[in-house]
């Protein structure tokens, strides 16, 4: 009884914001934060890259060609004699800001029609969510595809297919914990009080999807960049000079056996980053979801 | 005589749930079947009945939160179910609700202080200055420190938070509060202190009470008139003076011999009801109470009873055994 009473009081004593206390279940989740860290590195060498690295993009070395690495090409060299850590330094801005912008014109869209979907009911959500099946009946890879034969080839294209395959996932996602919301008592009271269905959705049901927004938005950006990379293996991305990872790997593939490490770091960069965004999402969502916390 | 506040007249909530394709499969659940009742200005209106008897829908219904099927509801004058858009809204600052979880109706990502605020935003009743005027204002009326305007819900025990969800009710200065078992998820000793909050702010504010309650004990303290529901039916009502101490409907009385009474000597005849609640979807045939009646006979299986004045109490209940029991 005592100790309850004490307890109180110090909880009357420090008020916890959510924010702290998200922060503090994530810094337990030591390998999600080892991801956090490398990510945020990754975020600092694509701004300041350009800038630290040895060799420039298009820098030709015609006596290393295909030279493993060494001290002066610390990742080796390709076909052209191109410093390949020098452009996966300079790609790092490419795949990274191709992520981004693609889930994040994703999410906004699938959050919006989530959004609406579950709100509303009825015909609205039969009519959004089937077409949104239509879009999630196709494998990512064949979409994504799809929409570059529309649109042709080119960055700024792997952008908006990435993004047009990203919509449903969140429409689906967002959909469902709009439900959920929906159906609590608070919307109820506050649908009670005379709110308009504005209000409802910008007080009430969007906050309550935004931690799911974020531990999803965090693991599409992985996938996204896996696609990007993808679609310009193919051929159906960035031009192939330019260092961007996946078009890296395309060039290299021709020298697989006599020069592995042109196809290696590339890849490793992709899987790196693929990687730490999904166990960062993982850990996100283990910090933001007050059932799994504590 | 003054005119009642609210007057509900024949209403009626049937779900239809189809179970399969074929139309004749639809199952008709009468939640609410045929209920009226007035309120007068400045009373407070117990209903009571057991669980799924239909008594929080028909607070929903008043609340305009469900469209009743069919039937009237008179609110100072105004047909509340003919109602819709600004008409509707300007309307629902005039009646409020306290709900009966108050873990579940207070949005957990927002402060106290945008809990409270949020009627007067909704209604623009304030400008932003005087929002935290009377946000502090109502927190005062309600008896919490004004310095937990902003903290989160979770921070806040059962009885706290109640008074932040009553807070939020009076903010718009209502004339009615439907309060739907506000104190059965409490304990039982802040169920006195919150009842007699109500009480008070009654006193204060010239409320007016309908009070949806399961515990008759709670019903007998706070309210001036009692409804007792069944099965989706108002099967007694009156003061609550004659109905506590003289019920004349059966299922009333077994109600009444349920409470306890802090006499471990006292003797008394306890009236326990056999099995269950009827499925409403499949009620019985005649009186609804004839399957768990110990007094029912012949007619009570073929003819439903309507509601009639008890000559010897003066208050109504619908029994074919009225004045005979």
């Amino acid at each position: 009884m005592a100790e309850a009473a004490t307890r109180k009081e110090e909880e009357q004593e420090k008020k916890v914001t959510p924010f702290q206390q998200f922060w503090k279940s994530f810094k337990k989740q030591k390998v999600s934060f080892a991801a956090g860290v490398f990510l945020l590195l990754l975020f600092i060498v694509a701004a300041i890259g350009p800038f630290i690295a040895p060799y420039g993009p298009q820098e030709y070395d015609y006596d290393n060609l295909l030279s493993g690495p060494s001290w002066q090409h610390l990742a080796g060299t390709d076909d052209f004699g191109r410093d390949i850590f020098s452009r996966i330094l300079h790609g790092a801005w490419i795949s990274l800001s191709v992520g981004l912008s693609s889930v994040f014109i994703g999410a906004l869209l699938g959050t919006i029609l989530g959004i609406i979907s579950g709100y509303f009911g009825k015909w609205v959500d039969s009519a959004i969510m089937r077409v949104m099946d239509v879009l999630l009946a196709f494998p990512g890879m064949l979409l994504a595809i799809g929409i570059i034969a529309i649109l042709g080839p080119g960055l700024f294209n792997v952008v908006m297919a990435v993004a047009i395959f990203s919509v449903p996932v969140f429409a689906r996602i967002i959909r469902s914990s709009t439900l959920a919301i929906k159906s609590t008592l608070y919307v109820e009271a506050t649908q009670s009080i005379g709110s308009s269905h504005f209000r409802v959705i910008m007080k009430h049901i969007f906050p309550g999807t935004v931690s799911t927004l974020i531990v999803y938005f965090t693991m599409r950006i992985g996938s996204a960049i896996l696609i990007a990379a993808g679609l310009s293996f193919l051929g159906l991305g960035a031009d192939p000079s330019t260092p961007e990872w996946g078009a890296m790997l395309s060039n290299g593939r021709d020298y697989l056996n006599n020069a592995p490490h042109v196809t290696f770091f590339p890849g490793l960069a992709i899987f790196l980053t693929v990687l730490a965004f999904n166990l960062l999402g993982d850990g996100l969502r283990d910090a933001l979801d007050p059932k799994i916390r504590d | 005589m003054k005119e009642p506040l609210l007057q509900v007249d024949g209403l009626k909530k049937h779900f239809v749930s189809q179970k399969g394709f074929r139309k004749s499969s639809k199952q008709v659940v009468k939640a609410v079947d045929g209920v009226s009742f007035d309120i007068n200005p400045g009373e407070t209106f117990g209903l009571v009945g057991e669980s799924g008897c239909g008594k929080s829908t028909t607070g929903r219904m008043i609340m305009q939160m469900l469209e009743a099927t069919e039937g009237t509801i008179t609110f100072d004058g105004e047909r509340l179910d003919q109602l819709s858009g600004k008409a509707l809204k300007k309307a629902r600052k005039d009646f409020q609700m306290i709900f009966q979880d108050p873990y579940a109706s207070l949005n957990p990502r927002m402060t106290v202080r945008d809990i409270i605020a949020e009627p007067l935003i909704v209604h623009e009743m304030e400008t932003s200055n005087g929002i935290d005027r009377r946000v502090y204002e109502l927190l005062d009326t309600v008896g919490l420190p004004r310095k937990v305007a902003e903290r989160y819900p979770h921070e806040f025990s059962g009885g706290q938070r109640q008074r932040i969800g009553i807070a939020r009710a009076l903010a718009v200065k209502p004339k009615l509060i439907i309060a739907d078992e506000p104190v059965s998820a409490l304990d039982v000793s802040i169920q006195s202190q919150v009842l007699n909050l109500l009480k008070d702010l009654q006193d204060e504010f010239d409320l007016t009470y309908l009070f949806i309650a399961h515990d008759l004990s709670v019903v007998d303290f706070i309210s001036d008139r009692i409804g007792v529901m069944y099965l989706g039916k108002l099967v007694e009502i009156g003061d609550r003076d004659s109905i506590i101490q003289n019920p004349q409907h059966p299922y009333t009385k077994a109600l009444l011999s349920a409470v306890p009474v802090p006499d471990p000597r006292a003797k008394r005849e306890r009236i326990v009801l056999e099995g269950d609640l009827p499925s409403p979807s499949n009620p019985p045939s005649g009186c609804p109470f004839h399957t768990r009646c110990p007094f029912a006979w012949d007619r009570c299986v073929n003819e439903t009873p309507e509601l009639q004045t008890a000559e010897t109490t003066g208050h109504t209940a619908a029994c074919h055994l009225l004045d005979e029991l």
